[in-house]
């Protein structure tokens, strides 16, 4: 394998992991902050994906499309807070899974009775160069700089929010020791309401970044929650820092376990079962790896407060 | 002694009811025939069972909501892609509904699961799309039928148009399940050239980037790939958005009328292979095509077109019985002769109950009115016979 061929593939391991931040970020400041799990951060990825193709259908181009999903997701963000996660804050973890399980399968549903159940016509970004040629016949697409430069803005205004305002410092208070912030007379229910919207207005603006790529169909949320999942696990549960690192390792992990394994295992066996084992073996790497970081570091790379 | 005579007087009214009245009732009357439809109507495999139960309804509405001069009643089973699921439901619509006909079936895991309780019943079987191995060759029954093909067929079809267009170099890319190396030795089994590479990706698949990366430097001559549903959408949009467009993308199941509208332009010029395709040019399949569409307001898939045959090859082997399905020899003679007015022109069985038929090299394409379609390129495979009916004994 050629010098240029690994860059190539570097880039395409590191570009998946900012994709898979930009989703995991939302669960991740959720989770960190209000001591919630959210299952349904999924759904709220493909309800951006929706919105946003379908704002875009109807505008008659992608961009407007993605700007007024964002709106929308957000008030989608509300009204399921409001409606169904307020009530369930005071519970334990198990009756919040289940609870947001269901709203899985409620939302999913709803997404194949309105849009049904074929995957969505998706106008794509206009606007763009096509692509740079980064090696002989293969193009990479402008758009994928883009998505790799959104989650690194979304990786510094989440920083600069959290760690240089005002808002970030009550929300890291709240995250510590909500009472305390509670009887110094900040509402921290708002608070968790504003914090809870925005990891959904996230979780949308993931989604109608990646709809002009990945199918937009009906579960589209439920493969890439896994994964999601897996980042905020390795990074340590509400850290922003550890789930940044952790979804370009996750993403890097799983690209090298792809492009090489099932070459490497044509080393030591025959080329047919090097070919399925190596994939069998790729496609579980990160879950490997995240079993091994929270069998020798149970807490996560990166501690997120509340650890 | 009071009680043995209520008994006895409710046997003889029964008994009279039955013998003086039920004849005479049938004559007026004949109680509506009944079909399960079952498909997968729920969860990422819906659009198929959607394109299967459309077809249907289109036929059944066109013959007046008669199959075979009898009316009608279809009673929809979603099996929700549950093996547990589609076995219970359709054990209920056996023994409770005591329906005459058990047709569709999207997926073959799910076919696996209601074949044993169908056909034990001696309920008649059509499969409007999955095609097993087991059931075409040693599993065969006189109770079932496929309106569709068997599920080697297309992939043999790609693996001979890729052999006939000269390619040497094959690279291939499928999911990692049972289906997806069924379709690479389908393809193998007519491809003689080389195959550069088989990667095996997960079914839960996103980003293609690194088997796109992989096939740029491969510079093959063609791909050939199986990748349904949301994986099609996933990999079509992004091999063409990589620029990679011009190297022949040789498919099955990945291109049709149920992904093409999430494709669109990036899926122009693919390839695939089928039984058939909305631009035939026959009456039957015309009228087909427009009444399906005028109905249900998208275009037909094969999945769409074989649902439509098997209520047409119900109607037409019900037809020849004067309406008697209580007659399984007769009936199953019957269905035998095939012979119905299909999309696909003539039509026949073989002995193992699944179409002898021409699989097509089809190609994407766009319409005036800017939908999309697969449209036939040429002939792939000419009545053509699975490699499993030689081995499948009646009994």
């Amino acid at each position: 394998m050629s010098l240029s061929l690994v860059l190539v593939q570097l880039l395409n391991g590191a570009q998946f992991g900012v994709l898979l931040f930009l989703v995991a970020a939302g669960l991740t400041l959720v989770f960190g902050v209000m001591d919630f799990i959210n299952l349904a951060h999924g759904v709220q990825y493909m309800l951006g994906a929706y919105v946003a193709a379908s704002l875009g259908v109807w505008a008659g181009d992608f961009w407007l499309g993605l700007l007024m999903a964002l709106p929308v997701t957000l008030l989608i963000g509300l009204a399921l807070e409001w409606l169904v996660f307020r009530h369930l804050y005071q519970r334990d973890h198990l009756a919040q899974v289940l609870a947001t399980f269901g709203v899985i399968l409620t939302l999913d549903e709803a997404a194949r009775a309105i849009w049904g159940s074929a995957p969505l016509n998706v106008p794509q970004p206009g606007g763009l160069p096509g692509g740079i040629e980064i090696m002989p016949g293969l193009i990479y697409p402008v758009y994928r700089l883009v998505i790799i430069g959104a989650g690194l803005l979304v990786a510094l205004l989440l920083w600069f929010l959290v760690e240089r305002t005002r808002a970030g410092m009550l929300i890291r208070a709240g995250a510590s020791n909500a009472p305390m912030v509670s009887a110094l007379g900040v509402d921290i229910r708002r608070l968790f309401t504003a914090v809870f919207a925005f990891g959904a207005m996230l979780a949308g603006f993931a989604g109608a970044l990646a709809s002009p790529v990945f199918a937009v169909a009906p579960g589209m949320g439920d493969n890439v929650l896994i994964l999601a999942f897996v980042v905020i696990v390795i990074g340590g549960i509400g850290s922003i820092r550890g789930a940044f690192i952790a979804a370009l390792l996750v993403g890097l992990l799983d690209t090298a376990g792809r492009a090489l394994l099932p070459d490497l295992l044509r080393l030591v066996m025959d080329a047919s079962s090097a070919r399925q084992t190596g994939a069998a073996i790729a496609s579980m790497l990160v879950y490997i790896v995240m079993a091994a970081i929270l069998f020798f570091r149970p807490v996560g790379l990166f501690p997120g407060p509340r650890a | 002694m009071h009680r043995r005579t209520l008994l006895t007087g409710a046997a003889t009214a029964a008994t009279a009811a039955f013998l003086g009245f039920r004849p005479s009732i049938l004559r007026a009357q004949p109680a509506p025939l009944k079909v399960a439809f079952v498909a997968t109507l729920s969860g990422p495999g819906a659009a198929l069972g959607n394109h299967m139960r459309d077809g249907w309804a289109t036929a059944v509405k066109q013959l007046g909501g008669t199959l075979g001069g009898r009316a009608v009643e279809t009673l929809v089973i979603d099996d929700e892609l549950k093996p547990d699921v589609a076995v219970t439901k359709v054990r209920a619509a056996l023994e409770r509904d005591k329906v005459d006909f058990v047709a569709g079936m999207v997926f073959s895991n799910m076919l696996q699961a209601v074949y044993r309780p169908v056909t034990e019943s001696e309920t008649f079987l059509i499969t409007a799309n999955a095609g097993p191995s087991t059931f075409a060759g040693k599993g065969c029954s006189p109770y079932f039928f496929s309106s569709a093909y068997q599920n080697d067929q297309p992939h043999a079809a790609m693996g001979q148009a890729a052999q006939d267009a000269g390619y040497k170099r094959v690279f291939v890319l499928v999911p990692n399940y049972q289906a997806g190396k069924d379709a690479v030795a389908g393809f193998r089994s007519r491809f003689k050239g080389e195959v550069v590479d088989e990667i095996y990706v997960p079914l839960t698949q996103l980003d293609f980037s690194t088997e796109i990366t992989k096939i740029a430097a491969a510079k093959p001559d063609a791909i050939f790939t199986f990748m349904p549903g949301g994986l099609g959408v996933n990999l079509v949009r992004q091999y063409r958005q990589a620029g990679l467009g011009d190297i022949p993308f040789l498919s099955t199941f990945t291109v049709d009328e149920a992904t093409l509208p999430a494709q669109g332009d990036a899926a122009l010029g693919f390839y695939t292979a089928s039984t058939w395709a909305p631009n035939f040019d026959n009456p039957h399949s015309r009228r087909f095509v427009e009444t399906f569409e005028a109905e249900h307001g998208y275009v037909p898939a094969s999945y769409a077109a074989h649902s439509y045959d098997a209520a047409h090859l119900l109607d037409a082997a019900i037809r020849r019985t004067n309406g008697d399905v209580s007659d399984k020899a007769a009936l199953r003679a019957s269905l035998e002769k095939g012979d119905f007015p299909s999309v696909r022109g003539a039509f026949r069985f073989g002995q193992n109950h699944f179409p002898v038929q021409d699989i097509w090299l089809c190609k994407v394409a766009k319409r005036p009115d800017g939908k999309y379609q697969t449209e036939t390129v040429k002939k792939a495979l000419e009545n053509d016979t699975d490699s499993y009916a030689a081995s499948c004994r009646m009994g």
